[in-house]
């Protein structure tokens, strides 16, 4: 255990290696572990960012799923009163219909009835005469009695 | 084990002694053959065993690291990569909370190369105590230890290195002026015991390195010396020791790895430190 030579000798291998492993180990590991330490931070970052992204898009589709039911429920609701408003519709037609065909058909029964009055009112006055005729058993002249034939028939 | 030794004395002095290459008095180099050998070159001779094995170390941390650092990728790293991520990041976690966030390129790398290197080398003291000795023997070498970091050569070596670090960042941050002022204002901040002061504080400022590197020292040497006493124990009877001790040194190597570059970025932090009084 003596002092020499040894002691110049270890220092000056220290300082080789020193210098060497300042050179050729101690950047690119240092450089690689930063740069996984960045990689793994941003990664993180990003999982949280698509985490939030995803939370985004759930709400997003809630909305849209909600906006839709509405608008389904609004469509059917709209749909029924439409029905309803056709049904009504139709009804009121269909009573339209029937009254015109009711005022038609006694339209038609008061021109029959009408048409019969003036064949018969037309004929009334023939008719007269003849029974006139029976009774008196003469000829009764239809021009001396016009007028009181035209009135029998205007009271008819 | 002991057997070929005469006494365990011998065997003991064997294991504690380096494989020393150095100038004898008569003006030869050589390697020495005996502690009188190593006492007779003094200062200009050198541990081959230390520095083959703290190179050699030195050498297979930067090639793993470097195989990691080469084939790098940002996305998911292979089990290399992670290992050597996990020891960057525990050496970057330690600068953080000691040194703070200043910008500085060397103490990052500096502090690696201790842990993992100084790591290395302790686990040297895993390897069963007369496995390399022996091989070496048989192969002509009369002397190798396997533990860098129980030749205080080596940790010393270290801590040096550290506190030239420290004088240069104490000259550069706070510069000749200020560095000097600290050392003779610093604790009684009054003139007349400025000599006093200047005592005290160059004491602490070498106590620092010499503290560090014994410190490792010590505990690296202690824990060799009980594998060495375990070794003397009779082969059916070292297990009963050598595995606990093995196992409880296996917290030993690593925490002193960790204290030692603990202490290198503290001595560092108190270099940057510049209002602290």
């Amino acid at each position: 255990m003596n002092i020499n030579l040894t002691m110049l000798g270890q220092l000056i291998s220290f300082s080789l290696f020193v210098l060497f492993c300042m050179k050729y180990v101690w950047p690119p590991l240092t450089q690689i572990m930063r740069e996984r330490q960045k990689t793994i931070a941003e990664g993180l970052e990003k999982a949280v960012a698509a985490e939030r992204q995803l939370e985004q898009a759930n709400e997003a589709a809630d909305n849209e799923l909600g906006e839709a039911k509405q608008q389904a429920a609004e469509l059917i609701a709209q749909a029924r009163s439409r029905a309803n408003q056709i049904i009504e519709e139709a009804k009121a037609q269909a009573s339209e219909e029937a009254n015109r065909i009711l005022e038609g058909a006694q339209a038609d029964i008061d021109q029959e009835i009408n048409r019969a009055r003036e064949e018969l009112r037309s004929r009334v006055g023939v008719l007269a005469v003849e029974g006139a005729e029976k009774i008196l058993q003469a000829e009764v002249n239809r021009g001396t009695h016009e007028a009181m034939l035209s009135k029998l028939a205007a009271e008819l | 084990m002991a057997t070929s030794y005469e006494n365990s004395a011998e065997y003991i002095s064997h294991h504690l002694t380096n494989l020393t290459y150095g100038r004898f008095e008569n003006g030869e180099w050589g390697f020495a053959h005996s502690a009188d050998d190593i006492a007779e070159m003094g200062f200009w001779s050198i541990n081959v065993d230390t520095m083959f094995w703290s190179f050699f170390l030195g050498c297979v941390f930067l090639f793993i690291f470097t195989m990691a650092a080469r084939k790098v990728e940002a996305g998911v790293p292979g089990h290399l990569q992670n290992f050597c991520e996990m020891c960057v990041e525990f050496v970057e976690d330690n600068i953080t909370q000691v040194f703070g966030n200043r910008p500085n390129a060397l103490i990052g790398p500096l502090s690696l190369t201790i842990l993992v290197w100084v790591f290395l080398m302790n686990l040297m003291d895993l390897v069963p105590i007369d496995w390399i000795p022996y091989a070496a023997g048989m192969a002509g070498i009369p002397y190798f230890k396997v533990v860098p970091t129980t030749d205080v050569n080596a940790t010393l070596g270290m801590s040096f290195g550290v506190f030239f670090l420290v004088i240069y960042y104490n000259l550069k941050i706070k510069g000749p002026i200020k560095f000097g002022a600290g050392l003779l204002t610093h604790p009684i901040p009054h003139w007349s015991m400025y000599w006093f002061n200047f005592i005290l504080e160059v004491v602490d400022l070498f106590a620092k390195p010499i503290s560090h590197g014994l410190r490792l020292f010590g505990n690296l040497y202690a824990g060799e010396m009980i594998f060495i006493l375990i070794a003397l124990l009779p082969f059916y009877a070292q297990w009963a020791l050598s595995l606990p001790w093995a196992i409880f040194h296996i917290l030993i190597i690593a925490l002193q790895a960790f204290v030692f570059m603990i202490l290198a970025i503290v001595f560092l932090t108190q270099a940057h430190a510049v209002d602290e009084h």
